[in-house]
């Protein structure tokens, strides 16, 4: 599932998921029908337009094969949101089988392949903004182990990291003041590490976060966990 | 359309109540964190037990309340049921009546801040008095509590030593240990003169009916020595199974409240002062009170109910830090005031309270924290489903239609060409777009190029590839 922001700004993340799942020898099928996780229309609250997206989306993604996401917070609305918003649904045993085939990128590589440590060099300090709605997965630990495993890399910690970053997708918009000051509150902490690259596995949070730097005037540099990985196996980068 | 109240209150925001609620809340998150996984390393085990421990009271809430009033009558105590708050209030102002009393010390009780029980008994001519410190301020200044533990969490000293100083409490300082002492020599006169005393409690046994009250000012047990009558205002969520459970509770309470292994003082009442003691009310009355917590109840975010009160959640919300708890325009802010709010305000007000749930970027940082496991993001996701199809307008203040989205989502020819077409984005200036989501998005954000479809190109050409390498 190649998430609605990828197919419409960023590429490259859904390539680099796809190159790196190549490079493993995993077949990569790109259902063309696919549009949309259904998340918008349910956080929004509107839920009936939001069933008709899963629903959607349940039809394109039959079959058994795992379904995998450069998203955390797609992740959770597949295993988690959809459901809730199935709850009193006769459908909603097809939406949990759906939901258990749903991985994360690199909860899939980390804990569905069992790969726990990553080849290649980068040498760069590195920040991990961990999406919150990876809160409780996989997610945020394979992260880490999975990117702190490339040689070179050092890994930052800055401050209040359970701090979201203001994006809640709508919430960006309808709450535009509170989200900003919440965006900036986030960039001063990342910054006071002076990284390199701050990553993570949401580009939603990426978009909102750079978004925000770059109309103060300096861009922070952004990377998807699963781009680091792609560019660190495939020729050494060094991050200037 | 008008905008979301609760943004407009934070953008409004003084700097340095900002800034108060901000570092106030930051650092009890930060000592929350040490305390209890310092302490407990199993924390989140013991906090999934909790959650269901009072998700079962709830469930058997009939016969638990059943079990709690039967214990108390059996203490000697008296016990009254108060569905709304105008009943609750009438009730203790006919206790107080019925009995002489004028004079009423009350310890911290945020059911008496729901049903709005100081301004009753000043409007019917009681003299009573908030013993807890914060409470004491906002009760000097008129103004309501903005967090459940720290009420005053929104003010500094400085505004304090003004209070203190406008009410007579001595000249302007703005010691802190000036403060307390001042308040405390004010207080232990009103405790002396008081015939009554108001509690809450924290938690209430069914099976010894005791009462907890947890306080870090003994300011409960001073109200409770010098009063000839105890009125104790209760929810009724506030029960608990057996005494048992007490320890787990009040070993999550005082952790995730205020990073403290136990509160100060922690008082165990089961009835009014028996033959043999010294001192004590004569009288215990408890009050168990409904407003609103049976529809709760009643409906698919029930789990609200399991709420202990520690303040954890508004601490570590992003929103609550940026909006200060007056934002929530109701008694309980933060993420359980956007649930609890709008659910106990009933059906016939619940629109009033609509945007609420929407103040939220569903981060999810409060269930993290929460002693008993409470979902409170997907209670927020319910109550935005409902605020939808209840077509309640604050729900919708600068919130984007979603519904042509979902048209688009749900047609993916379409969704492929307005993909393409989308490209022209880049040419657009958005900066000039100043209405709407995008010009929202844009006037404190860049957004990135538009790249509609490009993966798809590319997977195309790869599986072509792939098929006929060359």
């Amino acid at each position: 599932m190649m998430t609605c922001l990828c197919d419409a700004f960023f590429d490259d993340v859904a390539r680099a998921t796809h190159e790196v799942l190549e490079s493993l020898g995993i077949e990569v099928i790109v259902p063309e029908s696919q549009t949309c996780c259904g998340q918008p229309a349910f956080n929004g609250g509107d839920w009936a337009s939001a069933r008709q997206v899963i629903r959607h989306t349940l039809n394109v993604f039959q079959g058994d094969c795992p379904i995998i996401v450069p998203s955390g917070s797609c992740a959770a609305m597949s295993f988690h949101g959809a459901l809730l918003a199935h709850e009193k649904e006769t459908d909603l045993p097809q939406v949990q089988a759906f939901g258990a085939r749903t991985w994360e990128i690199c909860d899939f590589l980390r804990n569905g392949l069992g790969i726990e440590s990553w080849e290649g060099r980068l040498d760069a300090r590195v920040a991990i903004h961990s999406s919150c709605h990876s809160r409780g997965t996989g997610t945020p630990e394979a992260i880490r182990t999975l990117v702190g495993s490339i040689a070179g890399v050092t890994l930052l910690d800055f401050t209040q990291p359970e701090q979201c970053c203001g994006f809640g997708g709508t919430f960006s918009v309808t709450f535009p003041h509170i989200s900003g000051s919440m965006g900036r509150l986030k960039i001063d902490s990342v910054r006071a590490t002076h990284p390199d690259l701050l990553v993570s596995g949401d580009m939603s949070c990426l978009m909102h976060l750079n978004g925000l730097a770059e109309k103060q005037g300096s861009p922070l540099p952004v990377k998807h966990a699963i781009q680091v990985l792609r560019d660190a196996r495939v020729t050494p980068v060094t991050v200037q | 359309m008008s905008h979301q109240q609760i943004d407009q209150f934070a953008h409004r925001l003084d700097k340095g109540v900002r800034d108060s609620v901000l570092g106030g809340s930051a650092a009890g998150t930060e000592k929350r964190r040490q305390v209890l996984f310092g302490d407990l390393p199993n924390a989140d085990s013991l906090r999934a037990l909790a959650g269901r421990i009072k998700q079962h009271t709830l469930e058997h809430l009939d016969r638990y309340l059943e079990a709690a009033e039967e214990r108390l009558i059996d203490n000697g105590a008296k016990v009254h049921f108060a569905w709304d708050a105008a009943s609750a209030c009438q009730q203790v102002e006919t206790l107080l009546r019925e009995r002489g009393v004028r004079q009423v010390t009350k310890s911290k009780t945020m059911v008496s801040e729901e049903i709005e029980l100081n301004r009753h008994l000043a409007e019917k001519g009681f003299d009573l008095v908030e013993t807890d410190l914060g409470e004491f301020i906002v009760q000097l200044d008129g103004d309501h509590p903005s967090h459940v533990v720290k009420p005053i969490i929104h003010k500094n000293r400085s505004q304090i030593a003004k209070t203190f100083e406008r009410c007579g409490l001595g000249d302007y300082n703005d010691d802190p240990e000036t403060i307390t002492r001042r308040a405390r020599e004010y207080m232990r006169r009103k405790y002396l003169s008081a015939e009554a005393s108001i509690t809450g409690a924290n938690f209430v046994s069914a099976e010894s009916g005791r009462l907890c009250i947890v306080t870090n000012e003994g300011n409960s047990r001073f109200g409770l020595a010098g009063a000839r009558v105890h009125i104790a205002l209760v929810g009724i969520e506030k029960l608990v199974p057996d005494d048992r459970s007490l320890s787990l509770m009040l070993n999550l309470l005082g952790r995730s409240a205020t990073g403290q292994n136990l509160t100060v003082y922690t008082e165990f009442i089961r009835g009014p002062r028996q033959p043999e003691a010294i001192s004590g009310p004569e009288e215990m009355h408890v009050i168990f009170v409904n407003a609103g917590r049976t529809e709760t109840l009643a409906s698919d975010c029930r789990e609200i109910l399991r709420c202990i009160r520690c303040g954890a959640c508004m601490n570590v919300c992003p929103v609550y830090r940026q909006s200060s708890g007056h934002a929530y325009r109701s008694v309980y802010p933060g993420p359980l005031g956007a649930v609890l709010s709008p659910l106990l305000a009933g059906s016939a007000r619940f629109a009033e309270f609509a945007d609420l749930p929407k103040a939220s970027s569903l981060c999810g940082a409060c269930n993290e924290v929460c002693p008993v496991d409470i979902p409170i993001p997907d209670l927020l996701l319910r109550l935005r489903d409902r605020a939808h199809r209840e077509h309640a307008p604050a729900a919708f203040d600068d919130a984007p239609n979603l519904k042509p989205w979902a048209m688009l989502a749900k047609s993916p020819a379409a969704w492929r060409m307005s993909l393409r077409a989308a490209n022209m984005l880049n040419i657009v200036p958005l900066g000039f777009l100043p209405f709407g989501p995008l010009g929202r998005w844009t006037s404190q954000r860049t957004l990135p190029s538009w790249r509609g479809g490009r993966y798809r190109q590319w997977a195309a050409e790869r599986k072509k590839q792939k098929n006929n390498p060359s």
